[in-house]
């Protein structure tokens, strides 16, 4: 199939590690790369963390702050922004399928680059038995719905992980109103860096439950409790109307997956011209991290275009 | 076109009240309302269609070919099979013919395959045939070891079940039926003019009543003086992985059943997922529909075996539906023309296939009892959005983007629904009244992010639509 359209470089994801590496390609003189971003807004996660600690001691941004840094940098740098297109699959070994609301398009590239980042694994993926009620989320859509469309939340919730996403999590709920109920894990300790965990259960007043899972849901319609167990067989009734898991994190790789094409760590998958970066290789990854990422896997993707060999995938 | 959910109900008296809008009590308002000079309501206790059993189970059109021959099952679920094929081609609901096989995992159940070729061949399905297991690992690579050969039912196939209730139920509704959602029958008596319900919104009058109430049919039988049978709820919990599995099958894999039932399966559903499921569990509580530690274990043992990789594939959703069984291996269809009343009891785990034949026979039981439903004429189609993968679905159809290019953009991305869908759900004869209505007509939120990407901006849309 031949494609409507070429460009020299496609990257699909405009989060950190997206917007990153195109700033770099399209500042090395790249030619054509455009960076296809499936929401409305570009900047990936960082939207919609309301929070600080995304800049630096002397340089202070909050999520959207960076998010926005990071898309100027790449549009001035000359890459081509579309927001609202999708990627739905190949059709070609770099050719892929989009749709937007002007329509369906092919678009073929000398190199692709996935920045399709990670997400939470929800409640269902974890196996959590009991009802499907109404109160059940995972941080990344707590976050939207507090900070991007102020919708309300409950009055009770009881947080799922101990991580640093966890933290954000308890703190977007009092943003938003929520009282903390607890905060539990299945580790016998918190997995965020201890002043994060100290000031929330010091400062904060809650409850860190360690060894302890989240054995059943409660409720029809609304959620009412979840029940708990310890690792030492004691088991417990939270009443909460609202339950957020959060970390866990699982890689969005459904187009890698679509193609059969694997990836193992590096930003050379396993597809001659096919680049992998951000949280869609390390899930989780940091903002910053990811940021970094991008930018250096720049520097691969230049190699390629130049005329490059393709390193020998390490199968996983 | 009525559809009502709160207030109190019309005082006009009803020719037919059908009591539950689930899938059997929607397709009997649809073929009640051929009949343009009754005057039907459907009353449902919910605040949607389809909100019982008719939401959860295994999505299967049967062909019947393991029924009890001789059964009314057995017929209703043959007849029903050719009618919802043939009307969800017309109407655009998926279906997907793609077969099913029953797998024999050893010696005994091998030796039993000729014996369900036989039954089938009785229950006029005659177009199955053994396979041996080269044959069946040909067709199944990715089957567990130590199959040994299995019974190809090429006729089984897969559905949606939620666009099947809506179409019925908007059909309906559109051609005259009042739908009273949120109108739960707690008594009924009589007075000179027929039938006296008194529900949760009020007191309705109907000359006729059919008692289509799935799992509580029994109360409201009961309420009526009859004591023919005893629902006992058997719940099925089933888990759906994600669309990345599919590609692992291309049957609906069945195991040979036994006497404690049809087993575990594994099937492809129309919206691309893989279900794994049911567990049969006998229950007291008609609400417990929450899935158990033990039973989703069980499911993964079982599943393991069967298709060992499938297991490393993520879990999308988990759910479970009660099956209205009860003391009787049969539906408890019965009409008591002193009444003027249908009961349509006991619409096991074949329900949704047999909808279109239970409520052509309730019909003519009706007639039988003295209800003159006048001249039929045929309903106005509808057209239903498709939700199924083997049809193009919103995003793929550029003529539909170019002229509105509203279904050109994605909200929720693991199901790519469009704005325009959801924007036209919620415009629907039948409009959704929580997100998961909108789920079940869209399939917004149902993918394997559960709303991580989208569940905040599908709830948005949701709450400007219905403030
Ligand atoms: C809830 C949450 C809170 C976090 N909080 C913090 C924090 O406080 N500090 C911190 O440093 N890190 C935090 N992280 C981690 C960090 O923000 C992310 O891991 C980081 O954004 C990764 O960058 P990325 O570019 O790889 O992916 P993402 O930021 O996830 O961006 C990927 C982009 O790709 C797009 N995309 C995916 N598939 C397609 C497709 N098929 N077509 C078009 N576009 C597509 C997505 O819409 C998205 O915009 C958090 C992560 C989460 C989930
Ligand atoms: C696990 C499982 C798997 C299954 N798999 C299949 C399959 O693959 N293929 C197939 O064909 N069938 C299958 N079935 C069976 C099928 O789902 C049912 O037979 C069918 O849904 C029954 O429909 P119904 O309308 O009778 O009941 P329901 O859908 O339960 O509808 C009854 C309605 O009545 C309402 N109601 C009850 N009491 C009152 C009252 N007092 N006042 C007002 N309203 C009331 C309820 O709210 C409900 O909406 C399965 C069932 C289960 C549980």
């Amino acid at each position: 199939m031949t494609a409507d359209r070429r460009v020299d470089v496609l990257v699909v994801g405009a989060g950190p590690a997206g917007l990153a590496a195109a700033a770099r390609l399209a500042a090395a003189g790249a030619g054509r790369v455009e960076v296809l971003e499936r929401e409305a807004q570009a900047g990936g996660v960082p939207r919609h963390c309301a929070h600080g600690g995304f800049g630096t001691w002397t340089h202070p941004l909050t999520g959207p702050g960076y998010a926005r840094l990071l898309v100027e940098a790449a549009t001035h740098a000359g890459a081509v922004l579309r927001t609202g297109v999708t990627v739905l699959d190949w059709a070609g070994p770099r050719t892929l399928t989009t749709v937007g609301p002007q329509g369906l398009e092919s678009i073929e590239a000398e190199a692709v680059v996935l920045a399709t980042g990670s997400r939470e694994r929800p409640r269902t993926a974890r196996l959590v038995p009991g009802t499907r009620p109404v109160g059940v989320y995972t941080t990344g859509e707590l976050q939207q719905a507090v900070h991007l469309f102020g919708q309300s939340i409950g009055a009770r919730a009881v947080v799922v992980g101990a991580e640093r996403v966890s933290y954000s999590a308890a703190d977007t709920l009092r943003t938003a109103g929520v009282a903390v109920v607890a905060l539990l894990t299945e580790h016998p300790r918190a997995q965020a860096p201890l002043p994060r965990a100290q000031s929330a259960r010091l400062g904060r007043r809650v409850p860190l439950l360690t060894d302890t899972t989240v054995t059943e849901l409660l409720g029809h319609g609304r959620l009412s409790a979840v029940r708990v167990r310890h690792r030492d067989g004691r088991t417990a009734t939270l009443p909460c109307d609202t339950v957020v898991f959060t970390g866990d994190f699982v890689p969005e790789n459904e187009l890698a997956r679509r193609a059969g094409i694997t990836l193992d760590g590096s930003p050379h998958t396993s597809r001659p011209g096919v680049f992998a970066v951000g949280a869609v290789l390390h899930p989780g990854q940091r903002a910053r991290a990811a940021t970094w990422a991008g930018a250096e896997s720049g520097g691969a993707v230049l190699e390629w275009l130049a005329g490059g060999d393709w390193p020998a995938h390490r199968s996983v | 076109m009525t559809v009502t959910a709160e207030g109190p109900l019309p005082e006009r008296t009803y020719d037919v009240a059908v009591v539950g809008a689930g899938v059997v009590g929607c397709a009997i308002a649809r073929e009640l309302a051929r009949h343009a000079r009754l005057r039907i309501a459907l009353v449902e206790a919910q605040d949607d269609v389809g909100q019982g059993t008719s939401k959860a189970n295994t999505a299967i059109l049967h062909t019947g070919f393991d029924a009890t021959p001789g059964s009314l099952e057995a017929r209703l679920v043959r007849e029903g099979y050719q009618r919802l094929a043939a009307y969800a081609a017309e109407c655009g609901i998926p279906v997907e013919r793609v077969g099913a096989l029953l797998v024999a995992w050893d010696e005994e159940q091998l030796a039993a395959l000729p014996r369900l070729a036989e039954k089938a061949e009785r229950n006029d399905c005659p177009d199955t045939r053994l396979l041996g297991a080269d044959e069946l690992y040909a067709r199944e690579p990715h089957l567990g070891p130590g199959a040994l050969g299995a019974l190809h039912v090429p006729g089984e196939s897969i559905i949606c079940p939620w666009t099947t209730t809506l179409a019925y139920a908007t059909q309906a509704v559109r051609a005259g039926v009042d739908l009273h959602l949120n109108t739960r029958v707690e008594q009924s008596g009589r007075d000179g003019r027929g039938h006296l319900l008194t529900t949760s919104r009020g007191t309705l009058r109907a000359r006729r009543l059919v008692n289509a109430a799935g799992l509580h049919a029994d109360t409201l039988d009961r309420a009526l003086g009859h004591d023919d049978f005893t629902v006992t709820p058997r719940r099925g919990q089933l888990i759906v992985h994600d669309k990345l599995a599919r590609p692992l099958v291309r049957h609906i894999l069945l195991p040979v059943p036994t006497a404690l039932g049809k087993g575990v399966l594994v099937a492809p559903t129309v919206y691309g997922n893989v279900l794994l499921g049911p567990t049969a569990e006998d229950l007291h509580d008609k609400r417990a529909t929450g899935s158990t530690a033990e039973g989703l274990a069980l499911l993964r043992e079982k599943g393991g075996r069967i298709l060992p990789a499938l297991l490393r594939e993520e879990v999308t959703a988990v759910y479970a539906g009660l099956r209205a069984a009860t003391e009787h291996e049969d539906y408890r269809i019965t009409a008591h023309p002193e009444q003027a009343y249908v009961t349509v009891g006991g619409i096991r785990s074949t329900g949704l296939t047999a909808s279109l034949a239970i409520a052509v026979h309730v019909v003519g039981l009706l007639t039988d009892t003295g209800l003159d439903p006048g001249p039929a004429r045929d309903l106005d189609p509808v057209r239903m959005p498709n939700l199924g993968e083997a049809f193009p679905r919103a995003h793929q159809r550029p003529e539909l983007i170019a002229a509105d290019p509203e279904y050109g953009t994605l909200v929720c991305h693991c199901e790519r629904v469009s704005r325009g869908e959801i924007r036209d759900a919620l415009a629907g004869t039948i409009p959704p009244r929580t997100l998961d209505g909108l789920r079940r007509r869209t399939r917004a939120r149902a993918g394997r992010c559960q709303g991580f990407y989208c569940g905040a901006a599908v709830r948005q849309l949701f709450e400007e639509a219905r403030p």
